[in-house]
Formats: C-alpha cells, structure tokens, sequence
C-alpha cells in the first residue's frame, strides 16, 4: 500500500505529466506551488526540486512526440541551448532588479498571444 | 538560424528572471518566430526544455534547494502522464489544441501576474490557505 506521501506525489506527477504532453511545457507552473501547498515545500526547494522532474517528464514527453515525428530536432537544439545561456543570465540579473514590471508584461503578452490564438484566421 | 538562437537566449533569461519554465514562451516563439505549427511547436518545445531544467537542476543543487529523491519520483510517477498528454495532442484536432493551449497560457498570464502584485506586501496570511490534500 503506497504511503500518503506517494499518493500525492503521483497525483502532481500525473497531472504535471499531462500538461507537459499536452501543451510542450515542463510543468512547473504546476508543480511549483503544489509541492508548497501539498508537501509543505519553501518556494526555493520546491522550484529547485521542480526542474528535477521535469528533466524526467520533458524528456518523456519529449520522446512520444519524437516517435509522432513532431519534434524539430534542429531547431530544438537551436533554441535550448541558447536558453541555457539566458537562463543564468536571467537568475543572475534577478537578485539585481525589480521582477514586478517584468512580471507583468510578461504577464500581458502571454494574454496578448493567447487571445491572437483564440481569434480564428 | 538566428532566429532560433535569439529566441531561446530571450526565453531563457525571462524564464531565468520569472522562474516560469521555458515552455510558456518556447511554443508561441516557435510558432510566431520560426512557423511550426502548434503540435510541431509543442513537441519541439518539450526538447529545449531538457538542458535547461538539466542546467537549473544542477545549478540549484548547488545551493542545496533539490530534493532529488522526490524530484526523481515526480517524474517517474509521471510518465504515464506525459505518455498520455501527448498522445492526446497527437490525438486532437488542431484548432483545438491551439484553444486549449491559449486557454492555458491565459490561466499561466493570471497566475505570473497575482504573484507579481501580491510579492510587495508579503501577507502573513498566505502561509494559513493550504487547502486539503486531494
């Protein structure tokens, strides 16, 4: 009999699984604030313990889609690297600054995007 | 290809600065920069997002915020999850994985912008709201 522990855990895995297969993101927006909510994780270790995941469930997904024949490699490898670059960049820059402007045109153009998605033509 | 390697140096420092994961900007920079299509986005996505949540990984590790047997069981535990996830957008017309990802992105838009406002007063009420597990 899986502890109580376990049951939780599998139910944020499940659902952080879906979302990364379903929408080609790592989960984390999910992940994050269960493991503080559920598991009485602190914001840092829970993000931390977040990537670990979705090293594991990216790459899951990340296979299924390649077996469809969906992936980009070249593009993939393009982009990501780079990313990486950026993402020190980005954790450096973010114990300098103010992350509440940012965060809300950030914020703005994910709406921006996601409404010119819903618009048909 | 300049492009391509622009746009994931400009996703990687926002995710970096936000903590929101690559994939919310990967997809739309995909489709909107680089013209792959939502799924081919998607799927591409899920492939940039390895090395960064690699780097991050180890990169956090180093300041003692993973918990790597919990971390390794989230994700073994969500295979099947992701197995399935992107079985079904294989599965789905594409028009309507377009609006359920938009719907998705505007819940990620509202989620990145309660915390932006809420962080300035750091209520001592938001430790108390944990709701029941499921």
């Amino acid at each position: 009999m899986p502890s109580r522990r376990t049951l939780t855990l599998a139910a944020i895995g499940t659902a952080a699984g879906l979302l990364s297969g379903l929408f080609g993101i790592g989960g984390g927006i999910l992940i994050v604030p269960l493991l503080v909510l559920w598991c009485g994780f602190g914001e840092r270790l829970a993000t931390g313990t977040s990537l670990a995941a979705i090293v594991v469930i990216a790459s899951v997904a990340a296979a299924v889609h390649g077996a469809y024949g969906n992936v980009h490699v070249r593009d993939g490898i393009l982009i990501g690297v780079p990313a990486v670059v950026g993402v020190l960049i980005g954790t450096e820059l973010q114990q300098r600054i103010s992350t509440k402007a940012i965060s809300l045109v950030f914020a703005a153009l994910l709406a921006v995007v996601a409404v010119d998605l819903l618009i048909p033509g | 290809m300049i492009e391509a390697v622009a746009i994931g140096l400009l996703a990687g420092v926002v995710a970096g600065l936000l903590g929101v994961g690559g994939g919310a900007l990967f997809v739309p920079a995909l489709t909107l920069g680089l013209g792959l299509s939502q799924l081919d986005a998607e799927a591409t996505s899920l492939l940039a997002i390895i090395p960064v949540a690699l780097v991050g990984t180890w990169r956090q590790h180093g300041h003692g915020n993973v918990d790597l047997r919990t971390g390794a069981l989230l994700g073994v535990l969500g295979v099947g999850g992701a197995v399935a996830g992107a079985a079904i957008a294989n599965a789905v017309p594409q028009r309507a994985l377009e609006v359920s990802f938009a719907v998705f992105m505007l819940f990620v838009a509202w989620r990145v912008a309660r915390r932006a406002l809420r962080a300035d007063p750091p209520g001592p009420a938001t430790a108390s709201r944990a709701p029941a597990p499921p």
